[in-house]
């Protein structure tokens, strides 16, 4: 098989040597993933780096967990809300994740019903994924003023014990929340699109000759759920450990 | 514009009840006061079944070409080598840290 592809070389001379090969070789027309658009590859590429990003906080935390001398304060109690007279360990942040993965339910549904044309309950699923979303934000941001107003944690230190508490805290929520918000955002405009039937009639969008298609809503469900990932390893690793 | 035949929808509404349940495993971990080891173990197989239904069914990760899955899942694995320099900058951090500053 390898020799089938030297002489394939062969035969073919590339174009161009020097400085302009490089142009040409990189912009020579291969499609590397046959049937995927090019939108969804971005994204793919574009949640790859994301990754990359979350794993970099996520293992710094490690670190400074490991590498801390006073002792880590005990997520369970700190996130504990009193309901009905009784002390209930984690309920908001339990909470908060039945939401999301409800939204990624919702986002996952909204995906196959623009597939399908239907474009009221495309529109509907979409809003209540935001609604979901916005809902969330709204959470964390009890959850944020309840940990600097009444237990008085900063970025830079901890009432309860150590300090690198307060900064992990604020660094990898406060970075998932702005994902959250900005994808909420990104839903509406979605969804806009949707409801005014842009999507069904291939219309081009704002400062894009691309035709519009429900792929969009594919592409945008991609990075929903992405965030919904990262909340299932922000819980794990974060809250649970 | 045609679009590829779309899978029924129970297949989400599956998947929606099983992250439900997963969920509520991992939380119902801490609620029990499971500690140690089964604590840990419990939590990363929850957590890597939570992750691998989303990937899989909700990002259609198991309807797309093998291309597309290795450029996307096989990148990442990079990060057990920067977990491994991170226990073990942690661990010797935290040896200098007594050492110097301990009682």
């Amino acid at each position: 098989m390898s020799e089938a592809h030297s002489t394939h070389l062969e035969e073919i001379p590339p174009p161009y040597t020097g400085p302009k090969s490089f142009i040409s070789d990189w912009s020579s027309d291969q499609t590397a993933f046959k049937n995927v658009s090019w939108g969804k590859v971005m994204m793919w590429i574009f949640l790859v780096s994301d990754t990359f990003i979350f794993s970099a906080f996520l293992i710094s935390y490690m670190t400074v967990r490991i590498s801390a001398v006073d002792p880590w304060p005990n997520s369970s109690e700190v996130f504990a809300l009193t309901l009905f007279g009784k002390e209930v360990p984690l309920v908001l942040i339990a909470i908060m994740t039945f939401i999301l993965i409800s939204s990624s339910g919702t986002m996952a549904m909204a995906v196959n019903f623009g597939y399908r044309k239907n474009r009221k309950v495309t529109f509907i699923l979409l809003i209540v994924t935001a609604i979901l979303g916005a809902s969330f934000v709204g959470m964390q941001a009890f959850e944020w003023t309840k940990l600097i107003i009444e237990e008085g944690v900063r970025p830079w230190t901890n009432p309860m014990g150590a300090h690198q508490f307060g900064s992990v805290f604020f660094m990898i929520t406060g970075f998932h929340g702005t994902h959250v918000s900005i994808g909420v955002i990104f839903l509406l405009i979605v969804a806009a699109k949707v409801y005014r039937g842009d999507l069904e009639h291939n219309r081009s969008g704002f400062m894009t000759g691309r035709k519009g298609n429900y792929e969009i809503v594919e592409i945008m469900g991609l990075y929903w759920h992405f965030v919904d990932l990262v909340w299932v390893f922000i819980f794990a690793f974060f809250y649970l450990w | 514009m045609e679009y590829p035949k779309q899978h029924p929808i129970g297949i989400y509404l599956k998947i929606w009840a099983l992250l439900f349940i997963l969920s509520g495993l991992s939380y119902s971990v801490d609620y029990f006061h499971f500690e140690g080891y089964l604590r840990w173990t419990l939590i990363i197989i929850f957590m890597m079944l939570k992750a691998g239904l989303i990937v899989a069914f909700f990002m259609h990760m198991v309807w797309e070409r093998v291309a597309l899955i290795y450029a996307v899942l096989v990148p990442p694995l990079l990060l057990l080598t920067l977990i491994g320099i991170g226990v073990l900058e942690g661990d010797y951090t935290f040896f200098t840290r007594n050492v110097f500053f301990g009682s």
